[in-house]
C-alpha cells in the first residue's frame, strides 16, 4: 500500500506539539496555573516531547520515502 | 457539579487536530479498498512493526484503561499479574507455536481455522457467539466513555455517544482494516504520550516510588493485609485472605495465567485479526512479540495512576476523589479524575484525546473483526455464497454500518438497565472459557474430531455456566454473582469466582473432546489437516537470517525482560 503510516504520525505530533509548546510559553509565568501538575511546566514538557517524537516520525518517513522515488 | 472539568479552546484545538487526522488517514487509503481482501484482511500486506503496535493499541481499548487503572486501586501491585502472567507468555506462545497454523493455514479468520481444521458446525458456533460479542463489547465501553464524558464534562449523553461512534464508522468504512490498523498505530502513541505525564507528575506528588511504598503501607496495614500488599507483587499470594486481590497462587497461575490468558491472546480474533494482516509469515509471527515490550511496560502508563489514586484517597488533605456510584467509589473513573485533578489546560485536552484514542482502537478493533467474520463466516458461509468478490466487498462495508449501528443500540440498552453490562459480560466469560482447549488440541492432536471439538465447546459453556451457579462470592447476594442454582462453595473475591469458572470450563472442555473424539471417526485424512495440526506440517523455519534476528531470539528476550520485572517487584 502507497501510503506511509509515519508521515501522519510526524504531521499529527508535531502540530499539537507545537500547539503545546507555545501555550506551555504563554502561560509559562503563570505560577498560579500550573499549581496542578507540582509546579511543572508540564504543557512546555509535553510539547517539546511531542514535537521531538513528531519530527524524528517525519525524519524516518523521508529517509524511506527517496529509494522508493529512485526507482 | 464540583467535579465536573472545565476544557478551554486549546483543550478542544488538540481534539479536533487528532480527530482531523484519524479520519484523514481513512480518506487517503479509501482508494486503495478494491476488493474484499484489502477492506478486511488489510491485503495481507503490512509489516510487522505497524501490525505488533496495532496488536497492543486494539487491546488497550477504554475498557482495558479503566479497569486496569481501577484494579490498580483495588489491589495495587498485584494487577501486573494481568500483564507479566496473562499476557506476555500467551503471547510468545501465539507467535512461535500458533501463528504457523493460523496465518499458515490461509484462513482468514479465527472461525474459519476452525472450519478448515474440524468442520461447519463448530465454525458456526464460534463465529456467531463471537459476532455477538464483539458488537457487545463495543457498545459496552461507547456506554462507558459517553456516561464519562457526560459526568465530567457535562457533555450530553447522546452527543457523545453518536459523534465518537461516527468518527470510528468513517474510518473505518472508508479505509477498512488497514485504516483501523494505521490509527491503532497512531492511537497508541498518544495514549503513551497523553498518560505518561499522569505517571510522572503522580510519582513526583506521592514522593517517588519509595513515598509510594510508604504511603501504600499504613494503607495496607489499616485494611489488614502485611506491609507490602499493595506493593509487592507476590506479597501474600499463598493464602486467598493474605492479599487484596482475594486468590491464591495457584488460582492465579492457572486461571489467569494459563486458562484465561491464553483463551484471550491465542483465539480472540480481535487481536489475532491484527496478525494475520502481516505481510509474511514470518511478520505474522513477529507480531505479538513486537506487541509484547511495549506490553510489558504498560503497567507504568495505567496500573501506576491506580496506586497512586490510592493513596491520595487515603489522604484527606489531597482533595481527590472519585466519582461516586450506589454510594461508593466507582474505580473505573480513576484515570479521568485523575487527569482533572493534575493536568492544567492544554495537556487536559491531550489526556483526553488519549481517552478518546483508546477508546476508538478498541471499537475500531471490534467492529472489522465483526465485519471479517459476518462477511466471511456467516454471510458467505450460510446466506449467500458464490457471489463475485465486488458483492463480499459491499457487505464488508454494510456490515461496518451495521456493526456500528448495533453497538449504539447496545449502548443505549446498558444506559437503560443497570445490570446488564455484568450479564453479558458473564455470559460471554462463559462462552471463551473453554476456547483455548478446542484449538489447543485442533493445533496439536491430530486425532480430535468435529463432533468431539464442537460437543467438547458446548460441554465447557454448559460446565462454566453450572460451576458459576454452584458457587458464590462471599458476602454478594445471590444472582450475578454467582449461586443461583444452589451454593456449594463460596470464593473470598469475584475475580476468585471468575478465575475457578474458566479453569472448570477449560478442564471440562479439554476432557469431553479427548473422550468424543476417541468415540468418533475422523472426517478429515492426514492429507486435509497439512498447514493446519502440529505433527502433519512441514516445520517452518526462518532462513537467510543471522540467529539473533530470528522470532525465537525476540521471544526469549522478551522472556527475559518480563522475568526481571516480575523479580524486580516481586
Amino acid at each position: 500500500m502507497g501510503v506511509d503510516i509515519k508521515l501522519p504520525i510526524g504531521l499529527m505530533f508535531s502540530i499539537i506539539g507545537v500547539i503545546l509548546t507555545i501555550h506551555g510559553f504563554l502561560t509559562a509565568t503563570n505560577a498560579e496555573f500550573y499549581k496542578k501538575s507540582m509546579d511543572i511546566n508540564i504543557n512546555l514538557w509535553a510539547g517539546l516531547f511531542m514535537l521531538a517524537f513528531g519530527i524524528i516520525m517525519l525524519a524516518f518517513s523521508k529517509r524511506l520515502k527517496n529509494p522508493k522515488a529512485g526507482k | 457539579m464540583e467535579t465536573t472539568i472545565t476544557l478551554g479552546t486549546i483543550d478542544f484545538l488538540i481534539m479536533s487536530v487528532y480527530i482531523l487526522f484519524v479520519i484523514g488517514i481513512g480518506w487517503v487509503l479509501k482508494r486503495y479498498m478494491l476488493t474484499a481482501t484489502d477492506f478486511l484482511e488489510a491485503g495481507r500486506s503490512l509489516p510487522a512493526w505497524i501490525t505488533g503496535l496495532a496488536f497492543i493499541s486494539a487491546n488497550l481499548g477504554a475498557l482495558e484503561v479503566f479497569g486496569m487503572a481501577a484494579s490498580g486501586a483495588k489491589y495495587g501491585i498485584k494487577t501486573v499479574h494481568f500483564y507479566w502472567i496473562g499476557a506476555i507468555p500467551a503471547m510468545i506462545f501465539l507467535a512461535i507455536f500458533m501463528m504457523p497454523f493460523y496465518y499458515g493455514s490461509k484462513a482468514r479468520s479465527a472461525p474459519e481455522y476452525l472450519k478448515l481444521r474440524f468442520d461447519e458446525k463448530t465454525r458456526g458456533l464460534n463465529a456467531i457467539s463471537f459476532a455477538v460479542m464483539t458488537v457487545f463489547t463495543s457498545g459496552i465501553s461507547m456506554f462507558a466513555l459517553a456516561e464519562l464524558l457526560r459526568i465530567l464534562l457535562g457533555w450530553d449523553f447522546n452527543f457523545s455517544l453518536i459523534f465518537s461512534a461516527v468518527i470510528v464508522l468513517i474510518y473505518t468504512y472508508l479505509g477498512g482494516l488497514t485504516s483501523a490498523i494505521y490509527n491503532e498505530v497512531l492511537q497508541f502513541f498518544l495514549i503513551v504520550i497523553g498518560f505518561l505525564p499522569l505517571s510522572i507528575i503522580g510519582l513526583i506528588n506521592v514522593g517517588g516510588w519509595d513515598g509510594l511504598k510508604e504511603s501504600l503501607k499504613s494503607v495496607a496495614i489499616e485494611r489488614g493485609f502485611s506491609a507490602g500488599a499493595f506493593t509487592a507483587s507476590w506479597e501474600g499470594m499463598g493464602s486467598a485472605t493474605s492479599n487484596p486481590m482475594g486468590i491464591q497462587w495457584f488460582g492465579l497461575i492457572m486461571g489467569l495465567g494459563f486458562v484465561l490468558s491464553f483463551g484471550y491472546w491465542c483465539t480472540n480474533f480481535l487481536v489475532v485479526q491484527r496478525a494475520m494482516a502481516a505481510g509474511s509469515m514470518k511478520a505474522a509471527r513477529r507480531t505479538p512479540l513486537i506487541g509484547a515490550v511495549p506490553k510489558m511496560f504498560l503497567p507504568f502508563l495505567v496500573i501506576l495512576p491506580g496506586m497512586i489514586a490510592l493513596v491520595l484517597l487515603n489522604d484527606s488533605e489531597s482533595g481527590f476523589a472519585l466519582l461516586q456510584k450506589n454510594g461508593s467509589d466507582d474505580f473505573n473513573s480513576v484515570i479521568p479524575m485523575m487527569l482533572g485533578h493534575y493536568f492544567p489546560a492544554g495537556v487536559l485536552g491531550l489526556g483526553l484525546t488519549a481517552l478518546m484514542a483508546s477508546f476508538m482502537s478498541g471499537m475500531a478493533g471490534n467492529v472489522t473483526a465483526f465485519n471479517t467474520i459476518w462477511t466471511y463466516d456467516i454471510y458467505q458461509s450460510y446466506i449467500n455464497p458464490n457471489k463475485p468478490d465486488k458483492h463480499y466487498l459491499r457487505v464488508g462495508q454494510f456490515a461496518t454500518i451495521f456493526g456500528v449501528a448495533v453497538s449504539i443500540a447496545t449502548a443505549y440498552l446498558a444506559a437503560q438497565f443497570d445490570n446488564i453490562m455484568d450479564f453479558i459480560q458473564l455470559v460471554f466469560a462463559f462462552v471463551n472459557a473453554p476456547l483455548f482447549a478446542t484449538f489447543m488440541l485442533g493445533m496439536f492432536w491430530k486425532r480430535s474430531t468435529g463432533h468431539g471439538a464442537f460437543y467438547g465447546l458446548a460441554a465447557g459453556i454448559v460446565a462454566a455456566t453450572v460451576h458459576h451457579g454452584l458457587t458464590l462470592t462471599a458476602g454478594e447476594a445471590i444472582g450475578i454473582k454467582g449461586g443461583w442454582i444452589s451454593v456449594l462453595h463460596q470464593y473470598p473475591s469475584e475475580m476468585a469466582l471468575s478465575f475457578w469458572t474458566a479453569i472448570w470450563a477449560f478442564i471440562v472442555c479439554f476432557v469431553f473432546t479427548i473422550i468424543i473424539s476417541f468415540a468418533t471417526q475422523r472426517t478429515k485424512s492426514d492429507n486435509d489437516l497439512k498447514g493446519l495440526v502440529y505433527s502433519l506440517t512441514p516445520k517452518y523455519r526462518e532462513e537467510g537470517i543471522k540467529w539473533y534476528q530470528s522470532n525465537l531470539a525476540l521471544a526469549i528476550l522478551v522472556g527475559i525482560v518480563a522475568i526481571i520485572l516480575s523479580i524486580i517487584f516481586w
